[in-house]
């Protein structure tokens, strides 16, 4: 006590106990910090950490760099967490092909296990929207009319009234949504892939993005009327009246006005 | 009527009836005079009828959807079996048109219906204005059943523009919305209309009920009024008819109403009917639950409106910003020439130059008599090559009406796409133009070809003196007759611009001012042949041993140029010639 | 099978072309010019032939008459037995089978009826004398005389007096008709409403349709939200509001904004544009992040977000005017006044 109470006395006493204390909220914080931030999956391992890292120099690395920054058109990847990850690699839209005026969805080219590694591995680099759970993206537990509501609202401009895609300007467009999974369909709000705006949770409410969900597990399944023509609106329909309704029309008026023979 | 056991008593009741109506009627001058009416046939004369059987449909399937329609834009709250409008609030005019189509068995089946016969009704009207054009069928005496026609045309949109707007979703509100914003475009008067459609601000309470009386009572009343003056027409001139042995101008040669056009034109209103109630079976047309009920703030991808308003929509997707002025300094008058032009100022000349068509035709040809042969539109290249420019116009308009659509299937940028429709809106109906006129020009020749020199027969003769030539048939006398029956318009002439004494006449800039018109209509022809020219033809091949002073020879006619005129001259066809023989 | 020939004459057997009127065949035999050769033969059909293909002909028709009854009955069974019901399935079900049962009725008695009058009736065609519209002279002139007898047993030109007071009161009466019908039509013809919105100072943005309120740090760079402002349901007509107020609210980083329409009317990277074209007036809602671009889908005029919503593309001329935001003492974004100019598409008397 004697020797404490010594240094206690000591000027630079002070000086050592901020640093001290400056030392532990720092650590503290970077303990703490990510899981408060909803960040990263419970279930990151220090494996997957690893395996993503390994996979992320390997097929990322060349465009977001090798500190995953980016670099002039790359977006740095610090801070869009799991995630992101999850839609862009789940899609298929990352690794990119080509330069194009956008990504396009295609065949994924990780597996699952794969994906999840890098999805830790981009988590770890600083806090983000995580994947979200299974119940998050239920659609049976979602209100579809309020969904519905919410999407003519704030996707259907782009995506169309019911979720067939649309155009954007200058090459780029706003994809079908049918055939896209609950999870990578919250993903997509949460980030705001590409040209897409970003719904944070408290502008779409995770219980609005679940109605949302609900809403788009409805559609796609065809029309009450017969064929649903893409639904695409009345372009379509005008194309298939003068086809459909004319050819056939036509038709029986040529075998009306022909002979008998 | 009373029906008997006795086997003739079927037959009495029948006259017992005839004899109580005409009586009362005199019905009986009627059925002679028009049971047996003749009628030409041919299948483009049916085209007329489409749109007739359609307006029929769409009566019938209309009155079924009045039954149950509520058009009002009271607020409710929907609840029902579609689940993404469950509690919604909505106007009553949505929420019925919901009712109807999901409670009602068969509303579905006739709401369907009725949109499709609509979009098939403007189709058929476009088709058979199309045929009536091309053949020339809109000459004197038809000049004023043309134009019954074109109002009827008109007519046809106003009666889509408003049912379309009724049920009150996202997209008929929108396409109401741009509707209120063309209308405020209009000069002084602009703000004044836009009232006077919504009974004040956009959307306001009126414009439903407003359009429902519009489209049930006011425009079909005008249509059904109007094609009782069509068709009233049609018998006062009796139908035209496709020339052909045997067919004149003073003559109409066909099948009689009763009983041929009774069981074809009759079935034919069943098959039209029964067409489009297979396409409401099968095909879903405007979904309006996918659209959600009318609210200011949202729009979807794919905005546009049914077909036969598109041209109107790529019109102002073309346009570009910068032509919005203020007049008169900062504080001036507004004047959206970048809304006026596309929505009023390009239809307004395209719709005019329709409607005037016969009336300019008859202008530049200074022709009195009537007409009731139709042409072949080959034999006429300047109207057949202006109808294809029009007609590619509006097809390039409705084109950029879809561009959004386009860029998504084709995978382009919409950007690129609107400057090649704003490039393509001014070349391609010059293009095809000129290259209709050129095509019409060669089917002529190609005619010509045929008359003198007869089909080709594949049978090889060598001559004596080793020459070879292909044996070519001469055309009968009912195939010839198609291909020369046909008068080649020329250029009208006028009298001098002074008289022998130097004096200026009156009138004569009127005069020239036709004559330039009529040029550009008819200073490229190709004349049908004569039978002068057939006989020079057939002696074509012992011409040599001919006095020069007899006959000249075919070659020899053509350089001289009397038969093509025009200033044009037909290469000099030589049956010898191998080029020639076999193109 | 013989038809008594219209107007005399059935034609195959001579083809003569004879039309009695004179103004209908002008030109038509110059000379110069070929002789129109008449009628062709008459091609006989199958039918006319062969007794045997006449009769299946005629149970051809039959069937297609059976196909439509039992069209017709089917569409009655589906009635009964297919209501639409609940679900999408059962909706579809019920669609089809009522239109293909109705399909059925009518194609079977329009395919049955025309196929009879190809293949049964008499196709020998006929023809009829056309005669030129024109009235004759003499009827003309009798038409001018009972005309003129009509006008003399009124006097009319004598009583100018009269034909004027005529003439004023039928000019005059429809305006009992049109001045109520204009008067009311437009309501109060109060056109000035164009240029108010429901903003005004310190009236909350609020999400639409939700109506919650914004926290200026609730707001991620990158987003868009829908707004209305607050307070829009108790309005007096909600829709004629909500039509010109909603706003389109986009967080950039506030080093990519390159130019506002006004000193100070953005907050911190948050800017707020009129979601009102000012094309023709559709809501312009296809946000592009990364280009800062807002596209309409209309007709596709495209406003830079980050340069006070200047058109970049299409057919609009003016930027969509920009609402002046802030934030209240609980960070709450508030709009600083109602817009500065009228919102949506031009009209003649915008800037008056």
């Amino acid at each position: 006590m004697k020797a404490l109470a010594a240094r206690r006395h000591d000027r630079r006493a002070p000086v050592v106990l901020l640093l001290l204390a400056l030392l532990l909220t720092g650590a503290l914080y970077a303990v703490l910090s990510p899981t408060s931030a909803d960040a990263a999956p419970a279930a990151a391992t220090a494996d997957q950490v690893e395996t993503g890292e390994k996979l992320f120099q390997a097929n990322c690395a060349t465009c977001h760099g090798p500190d995953a920054t980016g670099r002039d058109d790359v977006p740095s990847l610090v801070g869009v967490g799991a995630a992101s990850v999850d839609f862009q690699v789940g899609t298929g839209r990352m690794p990119m092909q080509m330069n194009g005026p956008q990504a396009p969805a295609k065949p994924a080219q990780f597996d699952e296990e794969q994906i999840a590694a890098l999805a830790a591995f981009v988590a770890a680099l600083g806090p983000g929207p995580a994947v979200p759970t299974a119940e998050q993206v239920d659609p049976a537990l979602g209100d579809p009319a309020n969904g519905m509501a919410l999407f003519r609202t704030n996707c259907a401009m782009c995506h169309n009234a019911i979720g067939a895609g649309g155009a954007l300007s200058q090459g780029k467009w706003a994809p079908n949504l049918w055939e896209v999974t609950p999870t990578h369909v919250y993903e997509a709000m949460v980030t705001g892939p590409q040209s897409m705006p970003v719904f944070n949770e408290a502008t779409l409410t995770p219980d609005e993005k679940r109605d949302i969900i609900a809403f788009l597990d409805l559609q796609g399944e065809g029309a009450p009327g017969g064929l649903d023509l893409g639904s695409l609106g009345p372009v379509s329909e005008g194309l298939w009246a003068w086809v459909v309704g004319m050819g056939l029309l036509i038709g029986a008026a040529v075998w009306i006005g022909a002979r008998s023979s | 009527m009373t029906t008997t056991t006795a086997p003739t008593g079927g037959g009495k009741a029948a006259a017992a009836t005839a004899d109580y109506l005409d009586q009362r009627t005199g019905i009986g001058t009627a059925v002679k005079e028009f049971a047996r009416k003749i009628f030409p046939d041919h299948w483009s004369f049916l085209l007329g009828e489409i749109a007739l059987y359609s307006f029929v449909t769409l009566l019938i399937s209309g009155v079924f959807l009045t039954m149950f329609f509520v058009p009002s834009m009271a607020e409710v709250h929907y609840e029902g079996p579609w689940a993404t409008m469950n509690g919604v609030e909505m106007s009553e005019a949505y929420a019925s048109t919901l009712r109807l189509s999901f409670e009602v068995t068969g509303g579905l089946l006739m709401r369907q219906i009725h949109h499709w016969a609509a979009l098939i009704f403007m189709a058929a009207i476009v088709t058979h204005m199309m045929r009536v054009f091309f053949t020339g069928a809109f000459r004197k005496p038809r000049e004023l059943n043309w134009v019954v026609g074109f109002v009827l045309m008109i007519l046809g949109l106003a009666a889509g523009f408003t049912g379309y707007s009724l049920p009150d979703d996202v997209l008929s509100g929108n396409g109401l919305r741009i509707t209120d914003g063309v209308v405020r475009a209009v000069p002084i008067l602009g703000s004044y209309l836009s009232y006077f459609i919504f009974g004040g601000e956009f959307p306001g309470h009126d414009v439903i009920p407003r359009l429902f009386t519009l489209h049930i009572l006011v425009v079909p009343g005008l249509i059904l009024a109007l094609i009782a003056l069509h068709l009233f027409f049609v018998v006062l001139h009796k139908h035209t008819q496709y020339p052909g042995s045997g067919r004149t101008n003073a003559n109409v040669v066909g099948y009689p109403l009763f009983p041929i056009y009774v069981a074809k034109a009759g079935g034919y209103f069943f098959v039209v009917f029964g067409i489009i109630a297979l396409m409401g079976a099968t095909m879903s047309i405007n979904p309006v639950w996918n659209y959600g009920p009318y609210d200011p703030s949202p729009v979807s991808a794919g905005a546009q409106p049914d077909w036969y308003m598109l041209f109107l929509e790529g019109s102002l997707r073309l346009m570009p910003g910068q032509t919005e002025y203020v007049l008169f300094g900062p504080d001036g008058w507004t004047l959206s020439l970048n809304v006026l032009i596309p929505a009023m100022i390009v239809p307004g000349i395209l719709f005019s130059l329709l409607a005037l068509y016969p009336f300019l035709e008859a202008f530049a040809t200074g022709d009195k008599r009537e007409h009731h042969l139709l042409d072949r539109p080959r034999n006429r290249p300047f109207r057949t090559a202006f109808g294809v420019s029009v007609l590619v116009a509006f097809f390039i308009l409705v084109l950029a009406g879809a561009n959004d659509l386009i860029a998504t299937h084709f995978q382009m940028s919409l950007n690129d796409i609107t400057w090649v429709f704003r490039i393509l809106f001014f070349v391609g109906p010059w293009a095809a133009f000129v290259v209709t006129k050129r095509i019409c020009l060669g089917l002529q020749r190609k005619d010509r070809e045929l008359v003198l020199h007869g089909h080709e027969t594949g049978q090889i003769v060598r001559f004596a003196s080793g020459e070879y030539i292909e044996v070519h048939k001469p055309l009968d006398a009912h195939e010839r007759w198609l291909r020369v029956q046909h008068d080649a318009i020329r250029p009208i002439e006028i009298a001098p611009a002074e008289d022998s004494r130097g004096v200026r006449r009156q009138g004569y800039r009127l005069d020239r001012m036709r004559q330039r018109i009529s040029q550009v209509f008819y200073e490229d022809r190709v004349e049908p042949v004569t039978p002068t020219e057939l006989a020079a033809s057939h002696s074509h091949g012992e011409h040599d041993a001919l006095g020069s002073d007899q006959e000249k020879a075919p070659a020899q006619l053509l350089a001289e140029g009397a038969p093509t005129g025009g200033g044009r001259r037909l290469r000099s066809q030589d049956e010898t010639d191998p080029d020639t023989r076999n193109t | 099978m013989s038809i008594t020939p219209v107007n005399g004459h059935d034609d195959h057997e001579h083809g003569d072309t004879a039309g009695s009127d004179v103004a209908l065949r002008e030109g038509e035999n110059s000379v110069g010019k070929f002789r129109n050769p008449g009628f062709g033969p008459h091609r006989p059909r199958r039918s006319d032939v062969d007794p045997a293909a006449n009769k299946r002909a005629e149970r051809q028709v039959v069937v297609l008459f059976a196909i439509s009854i039992l069209g017709t009955i089917g569409f009655v069974v589906a009635y009964f037995a297919l209501p639409p019901g609940e679900t999408l399935a059962s909706m579809r079900t019920s669609n089809l089978a009522l239109g293909l049962g109705l399909a059925f009725s009518l194609l079977g008695i329009g395919l049955a009826a025309v196929h009879w009058a190809k293949s049964l009736m008499n196709d020998h065609e006929k023809a009829e004398d056309r005669h030129a519209q024109r009235t004759s002279d003499a009827g003309r002139a009798e038409a001018l005389q009972v005309l003129k007898d009509g006008a003399d047993d009124s006097a009319i030109g004598r009583r100018g007096v009269l034909k004027g007071a005529l003439v004023s009161s039928l000019a005059l009466f429809p305006l009992t008709l049109a001045l109520p019908l204009i008067g009311e039509v437009g309501e109060d013809w109060n056109v000035s409403k164009f240029k108010r919105t429901l903003w005004a100072k310190n009236k909350k943005l609020t999400i639409d349709p939700t109506g919650r309120p914004i926290k200026a740090s609730d707001v991620t760079v990158g987003s868009v939200v829908h707004v209305i402002p607050e307070g829009l349901d108790e309005a007096e007509a909600p829709l004629d509001e909500k039509a010109k107020a909603v706003v389109l609210l986009v967080r950039m980083d506030p080093r990519d904004i390159k130019s506002e329409q006004g000193e100070g009317w953005s907050y911190d990277g948050i800017v707020a544009f009129s979601k009102i074209c000012t094309h023709v007036g559709c809501p312009v809602a296809l946000y592009e992040q990364q280009t800062h671009h807002l596209l309409c889908p209309c007709h596709q005029s495209t406003f830079d977000v980050a340069d006070g919503a200047k058109v970049v593309f299409g057919p609009a001329k003016r930027p969509l005017p920009q609402l002046p935001i802030t934030v209240d003492d609980e960070g709450y974004l508030v709009a600083q006044s109602d817009f500065a100019e009228p919102i949506g598409p031009s009209f003649w008397e915008r800037l008056r």
